[in-house]
């Protein structure tokens, strides 16, 4: 039998393993494709080369289709977000100075609390914080501004956007005071000696959605077989992913030349969750530090489209309750129930939800009778609750 | 008519200099490079250029999104030139590997020539390097054939011409390339010795 090709966008990140996995184990073969993975190396060249139709599909930050779906980038045909890849998988990285001067004041970096963690951060950092992350619009973003927000230092910090590989000298240099990046780039400014973990991405949102399959509407819609087939081979490779056993191996296959190009011990940390905090190896243990699948992480809520897109809609002066409404139409829950029912994906009731209600894992109604819903509390205990984008 | 004011972010020394000069010949221009990642924003910033050329493929490109993005009523709006202006021009230019950022309100008729020139030498760049790979490609080809023939010619007590010429009767046969053929044979004798 010979082998549909897609062209698939990814870029090097720990995030990107449900691609290479599916490629490297065969989940993609099973269903008939043959995945060309592309490597590239800025998120604005992934959504050119979806945009003029040079790949098929891509690894993407969650809010970048909607940034797009909002008229926030070239003029492109519509692109839409098919499923969710990760959850979690950031951490948040501060330079050597700042750390030095919250340890002698006593912060004791554990890494899964973020009201301390900004307390001590508030007393050294003299007012003024410039926080590097990937892109403009990205989850790490928001992630920032939902951890300082309302706080004294609020007013003085500055986030500007840091291509992750070169994250660990923009902070050496003193370009930055902080960063918020996804694995391994946070490892790395540690491995370097010119950062320390301050925070997991997690411990201030308990489901963050990190990197989604990204398709252009029209592929997505007239093309629905080889959609179909791509989202069920990348869904199982998720599932594979989660099984705590196939961590060491996925660490193995992402770290070959042809992929990230780093020692495996360095994207091993992310995905075991076994963190280096520091250079002098203080080893902080996060589990479930990024999920690819366990607690319907590939599910896209329209709530969380809506979320997102709130806080895009204020920074560039567009009406709130129009950007999420738009927003909302370009996660396609549709298409999801639609291919990923057959490949045995249990699918909720609902396709949006009260975003941050849930503390603890949660069951709740779905085609199969259950469904256990991870943790996706804030750290403040907001909830955001979008009731228009139900349906 | 205003110089316009230009950046090109290239980090090869060889290869800005090649961008300059299409550049230039295609009218009177302040061009800068920029050839260091650390700092791309402020130095931007503090030019205010009316465009900014850099690869398509370079990782710092996100740092111009920001840029694009984030001008305020104060400064100088920045618009990603792949916009709605020329759709042509703007697939040219991403096919040939250069991205342009271009100061909201600039003519059109301004623009083109500065990326045409660009979108040539890009297309040279691109040429080239897939030459060099070619170039490559051929010369472990014909290693790979010459280890193959020295093979068969031992093995077979057959002469240069006879073992190639087996080669590619095999290779014809399989509907396969000699060099695959002659890689084949050389892992397999590897394994038998």
């Amino acid at each position: 039998m010979s082998l549909q090709s897609l062209r698939l966008g990814y870029v090097p990140l720990t995030d990107a393993a449900p691609l290479i996995v599916a490629h490297e184990l065969g989940f993609a073969a099973e269903e008939g494709l043959r995945l060309d993975l592309v490597r590239v190396q800025s998120w604005a060249q992934s959504r050119d080369l979806l945009g003029m139709g040079a790949i098929d599909a891509a690894h993407m930050l969650v809010p970048l289709p909607i940034a797009q779906t909002l008229g926030l980038g070239p003029a492109y045909p519509r692109f839409d977000l098919v499923m969710m890849l990760s959850v979690g998988g950031q951490a948040i990285a501060i330079s050597q100075p700042l750390a030095d001067a919250m340890r002698s004041q006593g912060h004791g970096f554990a890494f899964d609390d973020p009201i301390s963690a900004r307390e001590a951060l508030q007393a050294v950092a003299g007012g003024q914080l410039r926080v590097g992350v990937p892109f403009p619009f990205s989850t790490q973003s928001e992630l920032v501004r939902r951890w300082l927000d309302g706080t004294l230092l609020a007013p003085g910090v500055t986030i500007h956007t840091v291509p992750p590989p070169l994250m660990a000298d923009a902070l050496a240099v003193g370009e930055v005071d902080a960063f918020c990046v996804g694995e391994p780039w946070a490892s790395y400014a540690v491995e370097r000696g010119v950062g320390t973990l301050l925070l997991a991405g997690r411990s201030i949102w308990a489901s963050p959605p990190e990197k989604a399959l990204v398709l252009t509407r029209d592929f997505a819609e007239s093309r629905p077989d080889e959609t179909g087939r791509l989202m069920r081979s990348v869904w199982r490779a998720c599932r594979w992913l989660d099984r705590p056993d196939n961590r060491g191996t996925a660490a193995e296959i992402l770290s070959r030349p042809e992929y990230l190009n780093l020692p495996p011990e360095l994207s091993e940390r992310g995905l075991l969750g076994r963190l280096h905090v520091s250079a002098s190896g203080e080893v902080r243990h996060f589990p479930g530090f990024i999920r690819f699948h366990d607690g319907a992480v590939n599910f896209p809520w329209r709530s969380l489209a809506a979320l997102l897109a709130r806080r895009i809609a204020a920074a560039h002066g567009l009406d709130l309750t129009r950007a999420m409404q738009q927003a909302t139409e370009c996660f396609r829950t549709d298409l999801y129930r639609q291919h990923l029912r057959d490949a045995g994906a249990d699918l909720p009731g609902a396709s949006a939800r009260i975003e941050g209600a849930m503390a603890h894992p949660t069951a709740v109604a779905s085609e199969k009778g259950q469904m256990i819903l991870a943790p996706d509390a804030f750290f403040n205990g907001e909830t955001f609750d979008p009731s228009f984008a139900q349906r | 008519m205003a110089r316009l004011s230009i950046i090109v972010v290239e980090r090869d020394r060889e290869r800005a200099l090649r961008i300059v000069d299409g550049l230039m010949a295609s009218g009177d221009h302040a061009i800068t490079v920029i050839s260091e990642e650390t700092g791309l924003a402020r130095k931007i910033a503090e030019q205010k250029p009316d465009i900014v050329l850099i690869d398509v493929a370079d990782p710092s490109r996100d740092v111009l999104e920001e840029l694009a993005l984030v001008s305020g009523p104060m400064e100088r709006p920045v618009a990603m030139f792949v916009d709605r202006s020329d759709e042509q021009l703007t697939k040219a230019a991403i096919e040939a590997g250069v991205s342009a950022y271009v100061v909201d309100g600039l003519k059109p008729e301004r623009i083109k020539p500065v990326l045409d020139a660009a979108i040539a030498r890009f297309h040279l760049f691109q040429k080239m390097r897939a030459e060099l790979a070619a170039t490559k490609a051929a010369l472990e080809d014909r290693k790979i054939i010459d280890r193959a023939k020295a093979i068969l010619m031992k093995a077979r007590g057959i002469d240069e011409e006879a073992a190639y010429a087996l080669l590619r009767k095999t290779a014809m046969d399989q509907k396969r390339r000699v060099a695959d053929i002659a890689q084949q044979l050389v892992m397999a004798a590897g394994l038998l010795t």
